[in-house]
């Protein structure tokens, strides 16, 4: 399956949005999530069900004015 | 003191963590500026890097309150995704709400403004919307929940001071007991001075300090334009006259022609 991650396609065998970020390496960093335009939270990413063609987006603090 | 949501603020400078020339700068700048609130931002993290990670642990070290905002959000649903994400990663309910309408000028959409402000509104936020100095989206946006409201000086990063003078004044006259925040444009000290003259509550600057050439010692300047322009708002200035009056006493002037 193949899910858009920050723009960019990978390929991925995980089920759900908790497992695919740690499959992708983001291991205990700060980072919020979006699944296709909607906030998913931290504590339901493992119930978030990803589907061919999802989009994810992770976001991480960055300065800002 | 400033209140803001029920929060007691001593200084009334917020000050932007963008566009220093290097974390340790944006640190001592934080430290010079006095700024008790900073803002911040998100954006997309590679797996492989934690240039995130780093910065959030330096902001955390310097003991202030942080302002997420959600710059680069074009539309209503953009903003409030994006407020959802910060209130998750940074723990505050606080937002700075942008929803930008333009690229050139960075001027805000106030129709999604007002749309989001009620969404997030709702959903629990504080919400500090970025809006032009118009009374009627003033208006909209306290009858949105929003308890503070942060009227432009100039477009973001233009460093023009106040635009609009009329217009800001008349804002801070009609809403003489909401929380008023300048928020960009705000280009020297001497802006910030005149904002607090007006009897605006508080400024937020940030690339007129971070690029400045030497970001900390602007930032010290600022704290001290701040301070001395919310000094002389409780002073209460005098009136400006068309034609002078003397300021030493005429009678008793000795007559010597």
């Amino acid at each position: 399956m193949k899910i858009l991650v920050n723009g960019d396609w990978h390929d991925t065998g995980a089920r759900d949005l908790a497992s695919a970020l740690q499959e992708l390496g983001y291991g205990e960093a700060v980072v919020a999530t979006a699944l296709n335009g909607e906030f998913v939270s931290t504590d339901s990413r493992a119930t978030v069900r990803l589907a061919d063609g999802d989009r994810v987006e992770v976001l991480a603090p960055m300065q800002g004015g | 003191m400033l209140t803001l949501y029920g929060t007691e603020i001593r200084s009334r400078l917020l000050l932007g963590t963008s566009r220093y020339p290097s974390p340790a700068v944006l640190a001592d700048a934080v430290k010079a500026s006095d700024a008790q609130i900073v803002t911040v931002s998100l954006r997309r993290e590679a797996s492989g890097e934690r240039a995130g990670q780093g910065f959030w642990s330096l902001v955390r070290d310097l003991g202030v309150r942080v302002l997420p905002n959600t710059a680069g959000c074009h539309s209503a649903k953009e903003a409030v995704t994006t407020a959802q994400m910060a209130r998750e990663v940074f723990g505050t309910s606080w937002i700075k709400l942008e929803v930008i309408g333009e690229d050139d000028t960075l001027q805000p959409d106030v129709f999604g403004l007002v749309e989001a402000a009620r969404i997030l509104a709702a959903d629990g936020f504080e919400v500090f919307p970025y809006m032009t100095e118009d009374l009627i989206v003033a208006e909209k946006l306290l009858a949105a929940g929003c308890r503070v409201l942060m009227p432009w000086g100039a477009p973001i990063g233009s460093g023009r001071g106040l635009n609009n003078l009329f217009g800001l004044k008349t804002l801070r006259a009609h809403f003489p007991d909401v929380p008023l925040v300048i928020d960009a444009g705000i280009g020297v000290p001497s802006h910030a001075a005149q904002a607090m003259e007006l009897g605006f509550d508080a400024v937020l600057i940030n690339t007129a300090v971070a690029q400045a050439a030497d970001p900390v010692k602007m930032a010290a300047a600022f704290a001290q334009a701040v301070q001395a322009g919310h000094a002389a708002r409780q002073a209460g200035p005098m009136e400006p006259r068309d034609m002078a009056v003397p300021s030493t006493p005429v009678i008793g002037t000795a007559f010597l022609r």
